[in-house]
């Protein structure tokens, strides 16, 4: 007996030993070797391979290995890879998760770089170099693409209800009773028997073509659901942005803006939040379920892919301030405090925040590249390919968007307010329910 | 685990209890000679003894450690007593979570053992062909991430071909991973259609244990086949009955990869079973001390579980004895 226990005693200490040499080799300070870079849009990476090539072409020395993972997966196995030391080296990064990876001191500040290659940081469109710059006033990222929002609509559907395509472009939103947003949504919104959603008969149980497509409720951010409404509304998701740390969800023009976008489910115009799981909302367009979804420009490529569809893009409707709102997101590339190559990485970074590799990018007409004259670029290729992208750039021209609320305990906020949005989205709860989910949000800050 | 063990144990003890009576005052040299055999069943269980070490005392020792402290993954965990204990208590999601875990168990386990007594049942008197046999186990043989994927796409609510099915017949589309009162059904169904083969696997393993003798005698007697099945396969199912039951409740109160590739815990709260909102708490909300307090209680309620059904079904006695 006496053995065994000496036995589980080793096997214990070799455990504690094994668990404490988690340390890493000393960092290289030369530019070379293999780095590890990950990004999650499998649309965007035969862009970012062909830079990845181009760039170890120039530098025989650094080679780029690329994994592409889903959105979902992305998150928990970078902080998987975090813990466990097996984070790549550079990674792309979103407004929305990089608060926290800064703040756990993950990430690399980047101000040294910029200063000693001389980056320059106003050849990216307006913001966005800014939004990278963390509490602390440290930089953790270079932009690499922005997105903006704007509706996608069934050509076809659109023609069949009478409207012009002008029209549609042009259409107005308010609170009280949807303006002319409401009215078309109404008239493209058809049930099984044929008649349209502002006809007398119509069945709103029995609805074939929805006027408006359903993602989700939005959570705590609305970026593609209801933030280009309620933004026209003078309201603002935090006190300040970036880093705020009091939410406004209780405000009745935010809870007036949702009330209205709710209602839409319950007069038949939008399917009801329990129907949008499964297929996603842009499956659910190309299968002709739905005349106009609004979503964001990264979804162009697959929105302008459905066989048998003929997808526009008009821009968001004008709201009760005269004036269209759409959020501005941004992307950048980050590098994980952990690289065992940070010169090499640097380098990457450097590169991918170059013109040499957003035109790149642009070519391909998937996204908007960070560089303004890339951006142009990129307009250009999706015009080749017959989109017309101006309902998204507009935004940008016209100075109308606002940026992405950027705060610390995004991943918390979120673990309150989608439930809460669910809920209210759903019919189970009203809209003035979101001030004690908002009291919820705010506690987190406290 | 722990059941399992117990059951192999019990026999084997069962079995030197009977020797030590028969003998009588040979009990001390029973005792000894076991003893003896102490040293040669340490070699045997040497290796299995390091990987529960290992897998499963340590990660154990480590959670519930990680209960008393605040702790998100990325820097060191500060220690806070029994703070997280005080907040689950007063936690509405997690009392949610329990009482969907509950409603989900209870459902899972309802249908998925009356499904699986029909199915041995048929298995042992009807189908006795090896393929049909074979057959009943193919759902099991899915990977249950794919199993889930399957139903969440065939009965998606615009796409899915039961909903066109549905709305074929005439019917009104039913949101089954999307409505409140259909997700904990639905996900119940789903794992009820894949485990029940699995299951009436075990049980058809326990109905051939039961000898035949018995139900010769009980024919000569004159008993109809309802009488047969609920005062003599019942019975002497019981003890198998017992372990399936245990086994099956214990990994049903721990259904995670269902829930996690088609709701997520939506819509609302209505499937945010118990695993989803520990995986929510620590890996979504990297709040790993809080997620490890809700293991920790989870753990103590599955093996207060075990126990009550060990021992108000004497799952560790037979009547064939």
């Amino acid at each position: 007996m006496k053995k065994s226990l000496g036995v589980a005693a080793a096997a214990a200490v070799i455990a504690l030993s094994l668990s404490a040499c988690g340390g890493s080799a000393p960092a290289s300070t030369e530019a070379k070797g293999e780095i590890n870079y990950w990004l999650w849009d499998a649309n965007q990476l035969p862009a970012y391979q062909q830079c990845a090539d181009d760039f170890t072409k120039a530098n025989p020395d650094i080679k780029v290995k690329i994994t592409q993972r889903g959105w979902d997966d992305y998150w928990t196995t970078l902080t998987n890879g975090f813990v466990s030391g097996t984070a790549p080296d550079v990674f792309t990064d979103h407004l929305a998760k990089y608060p926290e990876f800064a703040s756990k001191k993950q990430l690399l500040s980047l101000d040294d770089a910029v200063k000693n290659d001389n980056v320059k940081l106003d050849i990216y469109n307006k913001g966005l170099s800014d939004l990278w710059v963390g509490q602390d006033g440290k930089r953790y990222g270079l932009p690499k693409d922005w997105d903006t929002i704007a509706m996608f609509y069934n050509k076809k559907l659109v023609a069949d209800a009478g409207y012009t395509e002008e029209q549609l472009k042009g259409l107005d939103w308010n609170p009280k009773d949807g303006g002319s947003y409401e009215k078309a949504i109404a008239h493209l919104t058809v049930d099984k028997n044929g008649k349209r959603g502002d006809e007398a008969g119509f069945d709103k149980n029995n609805v074939a073509v929805y006027g408006l497509g359903l993602e989700n409720s939005g959570s705590g951010d609305g970026q593609t659901q209801w933030s280009f409404l309620s933004a026209t509304m003078g309201w603002t998701h935090t006190d300040k942005n970036p880093w705020g740390t009091k939410f406004n969800f209780d405000d009745p023009k935010f809870q007036e803006t949702i009330a209205w976008w709710a209602g839409l489910a319950d007069k038949g115009y939008m399917p009801k939040l329990e129907t949008t799981v499964g297929a996603s909302v842009s499956d659910n367009f190309g299968a002709g379920k739905a005349a106009i979804n609004t979503g964001g420009s990264w979804m162009i490529g697959q929105y302008t892919s459905y066989k048998g569809v003929e997808t526009g893009i008009a821009p968001t409707p004008k709201g009760p301030d005269g004036k269209r709102a759409s959020m501005f997101n941004g992307l950048a590339d980050s590098i994980w405090a952990g690289t065992k190559n940070p010169a090499a990485s640097v380098k990457w970074v450097e590169y991918l925040a170059s013109t040499a590799c957003q035109d790149v990018v642009a070519g391909k007409a998937v996204v908007f590249p960070a560089i303004t004259t890339s951006s142009d670029k990129a307009a250009d290729a999706f015009k080749a390919k017959g989109v017309d992208v101006s309902a998204f750039t507009t935004q940008v021209k016209d100075g109308t968007t606002f940026l992405f609320p950027i705060a610390d305990k995004a991943a918390k906020v979120a673990g309150i307010m989608k439930p809460a949005m669910d809920a209210v989205l759903s019919g189970k709860k009203p809209a003035s329910s979101l001030t004690e989910a908002n009291d919820q949000v705010n506690a987190l800050f406290k | 685990m722990t059941t399992l063990t117990k059951q192999q144990r019990d026999p084997a003890g069962r079995a030197t209890r009977s020797r030590a009576g028969k003998t009588g005052s040979g009990g001390r040299k029973s005792i000894t000679h076991r003893m003896g055999d102490l040293k040669i069943a340490m070699v045997f269980i040497f290796p299995a003894m390091l990987g529960f070490v290992f897998f499963f005392l340590i990660p154990t020792i480590r959670g519930v450690y990680l209960s008393f402290t605040e702790y998100s993954i990325l820097g060191d965990p500060t220690w806070i007593g029994l703070k997280n204990y005080t907040t689950i208590f007063s936690d509405e999601l997690f009392w949610n979570a329990m009482a969907v875990t509950v409603q989900y168990v209870g459902l899972n386990i309802g249908f998925q053992t009356v499904i699986a007594l029909g199915l041995a049942l048929l298995m042992h008197r009807v189908a006795k062909s090896t393929f049909i046999r074979g057959a009943l186990l193919l759902p099991f043989l899915v990977a249950n991430v794919i199993v889930a994927l399957l139903w969440f796409w065939m009965l998606d609510y615009q796409l899915g071909i039961v909903n066109e099915v549905i709305s074929w017949l005439g019917l009104p589309r039913i949101a089954f991973f999307g409505s409140e009162q259909w997700a904990i059904p639905t996900i119940a169904f789903v794992n009820v259609w894949r485990h029940m083969g699995y299951t009436a696997l075990l049980i058809f393993a326990g109905l051939q244990s039961i000898p035949s003798h018995v139900y010769e005698v009980a024919s000569l007697d004159g008993a109809s086949p309802t009488r047969t099945f609920w005062s003599i396969t019942m019975p002497l199912l019981r003890p198998v009955m017992v372990l399936v039951l245990v086994v099956t409740v214990i990994g049903s109160f721990q259904v995670f990869d269902t829930v996690a590739v088609t709701t997520g815990g939506g819509p609302i709260n209505a499937s945010r079973v118990i695993q989803m909102y520990i995986y929510q708490k620590a890996f979504t909300e990297s709040d790993f001390g809080y997620a490890s307090a809700l293991s920790v209680i989870l753990f103590v309620i599955l093996a207060l579980v075990a126990f009550v059904q060990m021992k108000f079904l004497k799952g560790n006695e037979s009547d064939l004895d």
